[in-house]
């Protein structure tokens, strides 16, 4: 086996709040794990963490043999890895199709406008395409902020909360959608969920995080099952 | 739609004040040539704040020019305007591609007051340079355009014409180029530039690109008024020109490249009226022009122009 992805050790804290002690995880090329645990528990520090966003006080992120740490979001994106937001990321005082332009231009797709049309067609927002960002529902900015994500053909797919904000009816809507999308072109996805349906559903495998340790890894079920995470992550959602 | 609209009123502005070159009195000959100069300086502003950035220090790029084209004339004696305005407009464009290099990686309070800094000190080194005029500044004269000799009474006009045409050559390109991806691209960069990040792009390369160019139509600018009034001093770099040239930004909108225009000679006019009428009161009368535009009309002027074609 030859993973995509390898964090070795990785370290980072926040003054006294540790939010990745000695994280050891490697992800296999194109498969879909989601990484679950309750509000600071450092999922959304590791991506990131792997996303240059943050750097680690110790440890190595490898993607492909690559270290990655010390790398620039910009670059780290060049390299095929991209990501959506928890909080939607958008170009506020643009136009929907002016937002999917812009990210379609930067990832020198050709014939922007045909790819913005059927961007906007399967993500459901045509109707929103002339609509500034800053005006759009919370639902719909999140559906564009994944479709940002996905305008070009990453290598590693990030997702961060992508069905949170979004109507309950809807959420397994998105997730077809994302999932259809990348199905057979080898992608692999990493998205933080707190929706263990989804989860279930999605995943092929699943990384709770307590603390900023790893408390259990490996099959949905299994994981899901754990005593641990029952306790600290599903536990905490439940009654939240 | 409006992007053709724009350049319709790009060219039927051009066309009103070309004919008037002629006819008009030199007084409002004088008033628009400068409202040009300073238009081209706040075109600049613009698009640095469509990028999300303000200088206060673009004055440091309009003394530049300003004293550049008077030094080409009156030292190195090539008093041809189009060789006056080239070199006002490549010196701060040098000047420019050096500074920004920092500049561009700061932004908001940072980025303003260094754009400052940078601004006065050109102004200290003016007014402390005897062989530049120091606070006098000096007269200049320039004797031909592009080679060709300009008789006496009729160069003004002639410069006048110029700059219409030359002026608004360079608002239709800055009219394309916000309307191109790099366009779009500052304009994402005011809203988020994390996002712009994560999808691949260089913020710190858009933003260096828009200050050059931001610096070279200051300079521009600079060697037209110089061409216009005929004498440079440390004025032209002090911290209040580079301020009038905020006020002017404020007071049009960054809306469309016909707004800093619009806005410019607006400010010189009402400069040259309550300067007349009110001497002792004009810098007031503009602060409350200021205040009232903030509170109803804070996207400028040119919002005005906006909402009629809406209505």
């Amino acid at each position: 086996m030859n993973p995509i992805l390898v964090a070795q050790g990785v370290q980072k804290s926040f003054g006294a709040v540790s939010a990745a002690s000695d994280l050891n995880l490697s992800f296999e090329r194109e498969s879909v794990v989601s990484l679950i645990g309750a509000n600071g528990a450092g999922k959304t520090t590791f991506l990131n963490l792997v996303t240059g966003y943050l750097k680690p006080d110790r440890g190595s992120i490898r993607f492909d043999g690559r270290e990655l740490t010390g790398h620039s979001p910009r670059e780290i994106t060049g390299l095929g890895i991209r990501r959506s937001f928890q909080i939607p990321q958008l170009f506020h005082s643009l136009s929907v199709r002016e937002n999917l332009r812009v990210a379609e231009r930067i990832a020198r797709i050709e014939r922007v406008e045909q790819a913005a049309d059927a961007m906007l067609e399967k993500f459901g927002l045509t109707r929103y395409a002339g609509q500034a960002a800053g005006l759009l529902p919370e639902g719909i900015r999140k559906l564009l902020d994944v479709a940002m994500a996905l305008v070009a053909m990453p290598k590693i797919l990030l997702l961060d909360e992508p069905t949170s904000g979004v109507a309950a009816d809807e959420k397994f809507g998105i997730m077809d959608l994302v999932m259809g999308a990348l199905r057979g072109r080898g992608v692999t996805v990493l998205f933080v969920e707190h929706d263990m349906d989804i989860v279930a559903r999605y995943a092929g495998r699943v990384v709770a995080f307590y603390d900023g340790r790893v408390i259990a890894d490996g099959e949905p079920a299994q994981v899901l099952g754990d005593a641990e995470v029952r306790r600290y992550v599903i536990g905490e959602e439940t009654h939240a | 739609m409006s992007r053709d609209r724009t350049v319709g009123a790009l060219a039927v502005a051009c066309g009103v004040l070309l004919a008037a070159a002629p006819l008009a009195p030199q007084w409002l000959m004088f008033l628009l040539a400068l409202a040009l100069a300073k238009g081209l300086v706040v075109l600049g502003l613009v698009l640095l704040m469509r990028t999300g950035l303000v200088s206060f220090g673009q004055g440091l790029y309009f003394g530049l020019g300003a004293y550049s084209a008077a030094l080409l004339a009156n030292r190195a004696g090539l008093a041809d305007a189009a060789l006056m305005i080239l070199a006002g407009t490549a010196c701060a464009a040098a000047l420019a591609a050096i500074l920004g290099l920092l500049l561009a990686r700061y932004r908001e309070i940072f980025f303003a007051m260094l754009s400052l800094a940078f601004s006065m000190i050109l102004y200290g080194a003016l007014v402390k340079s005897s062989a530049l005029g120091s606070t006098d500044g000096f007269n200049l004269h320039a004797k031909s355009f592009a080679g060709i000799a300009l008789a006496s009474g009729t160069e003004r006009r002639v410069f006048y014409a110029v700059s219409v045409v030359l002026v608004f050559g360079v608002a239709w390109l800055l009219h394309r180029y916000l309307a191109s991806h790099w366009g779009r691209l500052s304009a994402a960069i005011r809203d988020n530039e994390l996002r712009v990040e994560y999808l691949g792009a260089s913020v710190y390369r858009v933003v260096y690109v828009n200050y050059v160019a931001a610096g070279a139509l200051a300079g521009m600018g600079g060697a037209f008024a110089a061409l216009a009034v005929g004498h440079v001093d440390p004025e032209t770099a002090y911290w209040t020109t580079s301020g009038e040239f905020v006020f002017i930004a404020i007071l049009g909108g960054t809306g469309n490249v016909l707004a800093p225009f619009l806005s410019a000679a607006i400010f010189e006019a009402l400069r040259t009226i309550a300067s007349q009428y009110a001497p002792n009161v004009w810098q007031m009368s503009l602060g409350i022009a200021m205040l009232a535009i903030i509170m109803f009309l804070p996207g400028g002027l040119w919002t005005l122009m906006q909402r009629n074609k809406a209505a």
